[in-house]
């Protein structure tokens, strides 16, 4: 039953991870294509099924675990129809790439190459889907090549892209392209090195989790492939490392668009003001900047004119398909209550931790005073019949 | 009322946006925290499925041996559970109240609502100790005791948030429009009513269905 309970958790925790870095390329690979992502509407929707059925399928974890054939049938059924979702993101990107004029920068190699650890990881993921090939293969070394290319593939080549790509936004300084070029190679040929030849170490039947094999088994080069491999892999990262601190540092200034994006947070400075936008701005399309160049939407965005919404911090609520301007919400402000809310927490808990009954009743009485404190209506936020007057 | 509204013009003097007369703070139920409770009751909810099925898998996996030789029995967990569902309506007429500005009603309507929980908790406090196995006697003892632990950890805070909706009304903090914490905690306490249905199926209810 622990089994059960933790692949029902981990399962979905392995979308939760992979799911931000497919928005992130989903969101910057387009920018170096000087094309709108295709299928849009489309990869949302398989986001959306993909987090769902992900969900559903934690028994593929276990299929070696002595399971009903009911179940082993169902989960494995599962596990197969959600490469559907999957193979939609993977052709969208690939035909972004194919209809547009690619610009090769860092993030864009970061980007492309994260495409092709996802057809691979994939790949090995249906196979291991397959519950007859996943008790051979279940337990084996082909099992950690997936978890890598699913985990560093999807993963790490789509984060480092992106901190490539929003590096300019946050610091306001560019990365060098070129130790980026070669940290890039590093990690890419590195990985590659490492991780491939796994899927050949464990279809020639080496056990995970073990530290020493016999001498004879034939594993030898192919393990000392993978350990080179990792030194590069490792170098590459810390050519990254190096590039983050060289750029903070040293970097060109970047610039609002450095790399000609279409989307909000290129419209102001970079690093951007703390208030965002001094107006609400309204937008007219899903690419703002790009308006000039795209036959799409109607009418133009207006990103300095808009409802000013200065009295104390209010956001504009809008409807949820139309986006029509519906509610101003009065944001909370600076208060200390969270705080003393989380001091009353760490009484409570560290005094539980230590078995000091006492202490943690006080905390407990504590953080329900403070909770009282924080959720009190306030008028001025406009929560109670009295609220305060607004123009 | 306080409203804002207006047209937006751009440098050309071309129209931006023109919106109508806006709402503005908490109202009607559209609130942040409105949401943010959704959000909260979806992952409280996770926590129960992870629970009961937990029940369902040793139930199911070991059979009648499993259970105590004296199955759940609905002396008190019948009357209980109308109890709840009562104390639901009543919540459900307070906020009625609230929306008609009748803040006497309301009070009452939640006065009730929290004198019909703290009896749950009284007999359920009484079912417990009546148990002849404790928490850490057996895997049965252990599921019995932690979910219904944590339904009755979620009634107590659903009564500390009747407690501070009844003051906050009786002081006339809230009226037709601005009642969002009444909204947020009433749906709260019906959620917990909801999952004490979930519980009291499982636990009472499957052990009679289900007999060899």
């Amino acid at each position: 039953m622990w089994q059960h309970l933790f692949w029902i958790f981990a399962h979905p925790w392995v979308y939760i991870i992979v799911l931000p870095a497919m928005g992130m390329v989903s969101d910057a690979l387009p920018v170096f294509c000087r094309q709108p992502l295709v299928g849009y509407t489309l990869v949302v929707i398989a986001t959306i099924t993909t987090m769902i059925l992900g969900f559903g399928v934690w028994v593929h974890h276990m299929f070696a675990t002595g399971i009903p054939f009911m179940s082993l049938s169902f989960f494995s059924g599962a596990s197969f129809i959600i490469t559907i979702p999957s193979a939609v993101s993977v052709f969208a990107w690939i035909l972004t790439i194919w209809y547009g004029k690619p610009v090769v920068k860092v993030p864009f190699l970061y980007f492309a190459s994260f495409i092709v650890m996802f057809t691979i990881g994939g790949v090995s993921g249906v196979m291991t889907a397959s519950v007859p090939a996943d008790f051979q293969l279940h337990g084996t070394y082909f099992v950690v090549a997936h978890i890598h290319y699913v985990l560093i593939g999807i993963n790490l080549f789509g984060v480092l892209g992106a901190l490539y790509f929003w590096f300019p936004k946050m610091s306001g300084r560019m990365m060098s392209e070129r130790l980026g070029t070669w940290a890039f190679a590093f990690i890419f040929g590195g990985f590659n090195l490492a991780f491939l030849p796994m899927h050949w170490t464990g279809l020639m039947g080496m056990p995970r989790r073990v530290y020493t094999y016999p001498e004879g088994a034939g594993w030898g080069w192919v393990n000392m492939t993978t350990t080179v491999g990792s030194f590069l892999l490792a170098f590459g990262i810390l050519l990254v490392l190096v590039n983050v601190w060289h750029g903070l540092r040293r970097g060109k200034p970047a610039g609002d668009n450095p790399w000609d994006a279409p989307t909000l947070e290129w419209a102001v400075s970079s690093p951007p003001p703390p208030y965002n936008f001094a107006t609400a701005p309204v937008l007219a399309s899903r690419h703002p900047l790009w308006e000039d160049r795209l036959p799409e939407g109607s009418g133009r965005s207006s990103l300095h004119h808009g409802p000013l919404l200065d009295d104390g911090k209010e956001a504009m609520l809008t409807t949820v398909l139309d986006a029509e301007p519906d509610l101003v919400v009065k944001m909370p402000d600076d208060t200390l209550w969270p705080f003393l809310t989380t001091v009353a927490m760490t009484v409570f808990f560290g005094a539980l931790l230590l078995h000091l009954w006492t202490w943690a009743a006080a905390g407990l009485g504590a953080i329900l005073l403070c909770m009282l404190g924080w959720l009190w209506p306030r008028d001025d936020l406009a929560q109670t019949s009295k609220e305060a007057h607004h123009g | 009322m306080a409203e804002t509204s207006g047209t937006i013009m751009d440098e050309r003097g071309n129209e931006v946006l023109t919106f109508g007369r806006q709402g503005f703070g908490s109202i009607d139920g559209r609130s942040n925290g409105w949401w943010g409770t959704m959000t909260l009751l979806a992952t409280e909810a996770a926590l129960f499925v992870y629970l009961l099925f937990s029940y369902y898998y040793m139930a199911f996996h070991y059979g009648r041996t499993w259970l105590p030789a004296e199955l759940p029995s609905f002396t008190l967990s019948g009357p209980s559970t109308v109890i709840l569902i009562t104390s639901s309506l009543t919540a459900w007429m307070g906020e009625r109240s609230v929306k008609k500005d009748s803040r006497g009603g309301a009070v009452l309507w939640l006065v009730a609502s929290l004198l019909l929980g703290a009896v749950f908790m009284g007999i359920q406090l009484k079912e417990w100790s009546d148990k002849p196995f404790m928490i850490d006697t057996d895997s049965y003892g252990s599921l019995y005791f932690t979910v219904t632990g944590f339904h009755m950890a979620h009634v107590a805070v659903g009564l500390l948030v009747l407690l501070a909706l009844t003051v906050w009304t009786a002081v006339g903090k809230f009226d037709s429009r601005r009642r969002d914490p009444v909204s947020i905690g009433v749906i709260y306490w019906h959620f917990v009513d909801a999952v004490w249905l979930t519980v009291f199926f499982t636990f009472y209810v499957t052990t009679h269905l289900f007999q060899p």
